[in-house]
């Protein structure tokens, strides 16, 4: 269980927000430009809230009253970003395998298959992220983050940089991770149908503000306007 | 045609030295501090900037009175060097060695910090969140994506150091066999009546030389890039 409590002044804009996300996938709903991917930055440990706490599984990540700040790269928290971020000069193989080298553990070829799998990404092991479509690139980007063994998995808008076709792609691997993986996730998206097939519980993101927590029913009874 | 005189030909190995040990050894330290100006925000660090580049807007003579002043037998640091550490500079090759780094230090550090620059951060954040101390993520992630801009600096810095004239004669003079480089060879037989043919040879070996250099680190930089765009 993860509780966000954190106020952070980016210039003139300012996000102050405060909300829990229990097992299972929880959704960061809301408009472009609304402060989602800050809020994501600032769990992740690379943006520093001015002031608040996080608090993962009842260890606090950051908390200003106590001094704590757990570097990012302490966190265990695997990410997902829009763009992928594979990194250009290693081979799929050795992308996937970066959060296992960087933790210092042990090869684990049945961890490894079983998300190779999950993810079908078999076939491009030994290729470069820039020989990969888009579709591919999120898929093992999602898949370098399930094998650092993260305690909470943030996804920011996975698939935000793919065209309509690319996303139902890609849409039933989110659900399969969602469902085999036993990790809980954060979901950030300005798109509803998306939101509706991953997520169970949503948390409505508006001008850097928290307007309102439910489940997954709370888009059908939010502003048709926003889905575009 | 290019038969060289022992002379000469110990100038053009010393000068080779001179190039390869200043290049290397300034290495670690331009890449430190192209690090340090391409990704840190410190008190000093204009004035950092601008001692760096000294070297490369100071006339060379000027460049080597400074080492000779501060790292020469008598001097401060050159006495310190010498008496803990056994490093002795002045009228030695490695202090020939010294001044080649010096002048070519801007050159290498500028390279580096450009590429660095380059490097998109937001890599070096997906780094982080997978676990990668900022040690690592440099090691891993930095360095070999900058990598085409270190040797372009490397290069620069080595072609800069077998030119370098100014400050290495102002510095540790003019001997053969221990200071005098390939510059200091010709100059020396320009001054000489007749010493124009022998001086036209080490301009030919100065010149393949140098077109050597730059071919090799084309050839590496195009390698490195190509591993970068996934080839």
């Amino acid at each position: 269980m993860l509780v966000f409590q954190a106020k952070k002044q980016l210039g003139e804009f300012a996000i102050k927000a405060s909300f829990n996300c229990d097992s299972g996938a929880t959704a960061l709903f809301g408009p472009s430009g609304s402060g989602k991917t800050s809020i994501i930055n600032m769990i992740a440990g690379l943006l520093e809230p001015d002031r608040g706490r996080i608090v993962l599984e009842g260890e606090p990540l950051f908390d200003d009253a106590a001094r704590i700040v757990v570097p990012a790269w302490r966190r265990r928290i695997g990410c997902v970003f829009q763009e992928g971020r594979l990194f250009p000069h290693f081979t799929v193989r050795r992308n996937l395998d970066y959060g296992r080298w960087m933790g210092g553990h042990t090869a684990d070829s049945a961890a490894f298959d079983h998300v190779v799998e999950l993810l079908n990404i078999g076939h491009l092991l030994d290729r470069r992220p820039g020989k990969l479509s888009g579709g591919e690139r999120q898929r093992v980007a999602v898949g370098r983050a399930l094998l650092m063994r993260p305690r909470l998995l943030l996804l920011d808008e996975p698939l935000a940089s793919l065209d309509a076709a690319r996303k139902h792609d890609i849409l039933p691997y989110l659900e399969r991770l969602r469902d085999e993986a036993r990790v809980p996730i954060i979901y950030v998206s300005h798109n509803a149908a998306e939101i509706k097939r991953i997520a169970s519980h949503v948390v409505r993101i508006e001008d850097g503000k928290v307007v309102a927590t439910g489940t997954a029913e709370l888009l059908d009874a939010g502003q048709v306007d926003m889905l575009a | 045609m290019l038969e060289l005189s022992p002379q000469d030909w110990t100038a053009v190995q010393l000068s080779l030295r001179v190039a390869a040990v200043s290049t290397l050894v300034a290495l670690p330290f331009g890449i430190a501090i192209a690090m340090l100006l391409a990704r840190k925000d410190f008190w000093g660090k204009t004035l950092l900037d601008a001692i760096v580049h000294l070297p490369l807007v100071l006339p060379p003579v000027v460049t080597g009175y400074l080492l000779l002043i501060s790292f020469g037998r008598r001097a401060p640091v050159g006495a310190f060097l010498a008496d803990h550490f056994g490093i002795v500079f002045s009228f030695r090759w490695t202090g020939a060695a010294l001044a080649c780094g010096v002048m070519a230090f801007p050159l290498m550090v500028r390279a580096i910090r450009l590429s660095i620059e380059a490097v998109d951060r937001r890599l070096e954040d997906a780094a982080e969140t997978l676990g990668a101390n900022p040690a690592w993520t440099f090691a891993t992630v930095t360095l070999p994506l900058a990598l085409p801009g270190v040797i372009a600096g490397m290069m620069l810095a080595f072609a800069r150091a077998l030119g370098e004239f100014g400050a290495t004669i102002t510095f540790v003079s003019n001997i053969p066999g221990e200071t005098q480089t390939i510059s200091a060879a010709i100059y020396t037989l320009t001054q000489v009546p007749g010493g124009d043919a022998d001086a036209l040879k080490l301009v030919i070996v100065a010149v393949i030389i140098s077109f050597a250099a730059l071919l090799a680190s084309e050839w590496f930089a195009r390698r490195a890039a190509a591993r970068l765009h996934g080839a």
